[in-house]
């Protein structure tokens, strides 16, 4: 078993109209400093031994975001557990990024 | 012979009952399609209707592009089947691929709903040859999800081509057009060969006097239906 991340976020091209609405909100709130909030969604997948990082990709790719308007990361948190597939263990336990943020 | 129109029902679609109505008063016999169905029923052109598709939890119109049935659509679409969808129809195809762009969150957060004045920008649509270029018409809409966004070289294509069908005008009571935020003003948007027609606003809900839109359209979206029935009534008889 792993743990897989899959962070989506939409383009920065494409106006984010929730993020505009929170930057709005945290000047109002009281915590100035922040120049730009972009919305997104964060998926955690508990995946067995048998999903390989190409499948990973394809179920971001093809399920969990939509690349017309949307980038994402996928990441295993786990690699050690022996996923099949991953791009070497993180020793240290960080999370380690089996790809790179798609931008297509 | 009377024409055949597949409506289908996705479990959180809402407005499959009016789409085969607007059908069946266009004078074609209105065929349900089920989402789980992967057959056609030999239907000489679908409509997919307005709604929440599974609930549009992941995104509008996502999960449905991917249903058995959008699956047949899909092939029939690119075999030249004329293929309407509207609102969360629309969102389908461009989820499915059948068009290009997508349709996000409103600029405005807001779900909409207000009878909104469109311009007829392409008429070389089976959905739209019972319309004048240029013709203004009032049409429902209904949505928060429905600002439509495109790559910059999608959107020039859509341009170039003349393939912008739909686009939203200003000259309304309200005085404003464009309440999506939708890039160009795009309101709705055909393909290359005519056959496939995506929109936002409900035409089926403009067909008859007592239920349309107060704002002086009426039935102003039943000629979709019409010309797409005479269209393929010539079509089956030939």
């Amino acid at each position: 078993m792993a743990r897989v991340v899959v962070d989506v976020v939409i383009k920065p091209e494409i106006l984010d109209p929730q993020g505009k609405a929170i930057l709005a909100a945290l000047g109002r709130l009281g915590h100035p400093g922040v120049s730009s909030v972009r919305q997104g969604k964060h998926f955690e997948l508990d995946v067995d031994d048998s999903v390989s990082d190409a499948d990973l990709e394809q179920l971001a790719e093809q399920v969990l975001a939509n690349p017309v308007i949307e980038n994402w990361t996928v990441t295993r948190l786990d690699t050690a557990a022996g996923a099949a597939g991953a791009a070497g263990a993180a020793a240290d336990g960080q999370p380690q990024s089996s790809g790179t943020t798609v931008t297509p | 012979m009377t024409a055949r129109i597949g409506v289908i029902t996705f479990p959180g679609t809402l407005d499959d009952v009016d789409a085969a109505r607007a059908v069946r008063i266009a004078g074609a016999e209105p065929v349900p399609l089920w989402h789980a169905d992967s057959e056609l029923s030999g239907v000489d052109a679908v409509v997919i209707p307005g709604g929440f598709s599974y609930g549009d939890y992941l995104r509008a119109g996502a999960i449905a592009a991917q249903a058995p049935m959008m699956r047949a659509v899909v092939d029939a679409a690119r075999g030249g089947m004329p293929v309407l969808g509207i609102c969360n129809g629309f969102q389908v195809l461009c989820e499915a691929g059948l068009l290009p762009g997508a349709l996000v969150r409103n600029a405005g957060l807001k779900f909409i709903c207000r009878d909104q004045l469109l311009r007829v920008e392409s008429t070389d649509t089976v959905w739209l040859s019972g319309y004048r270029a240029g013709q203004q018409i009032v049409i429902p809409m209904k949505n928060a999800e429905g600002r439509y966004v495109a790559l910059p070289g999608d959107l020039e294509r859509l341009e170039g081509e003349g393939l912008v069908a739909l686009r939203y005008v200003g000259e309304t009571v309200a005085g404003q057009g464009n309440w999506n935020g939708s890039m160009n003003d795009i309101a709705g948007i055909r393909s290359a060969d005519g056959r496939v027609l995506g929109m936002m606003p409900h035409p089926e809900h403009a067909v008859e006097e007592l239920t349309g839109p107060r704002a002086g359209g009426g039935v102003d979206g039943l000629a979709m239906f019409t010309a797409a029935v005479a269209a393929l009534t010539t079509a089956v008889t030939a």
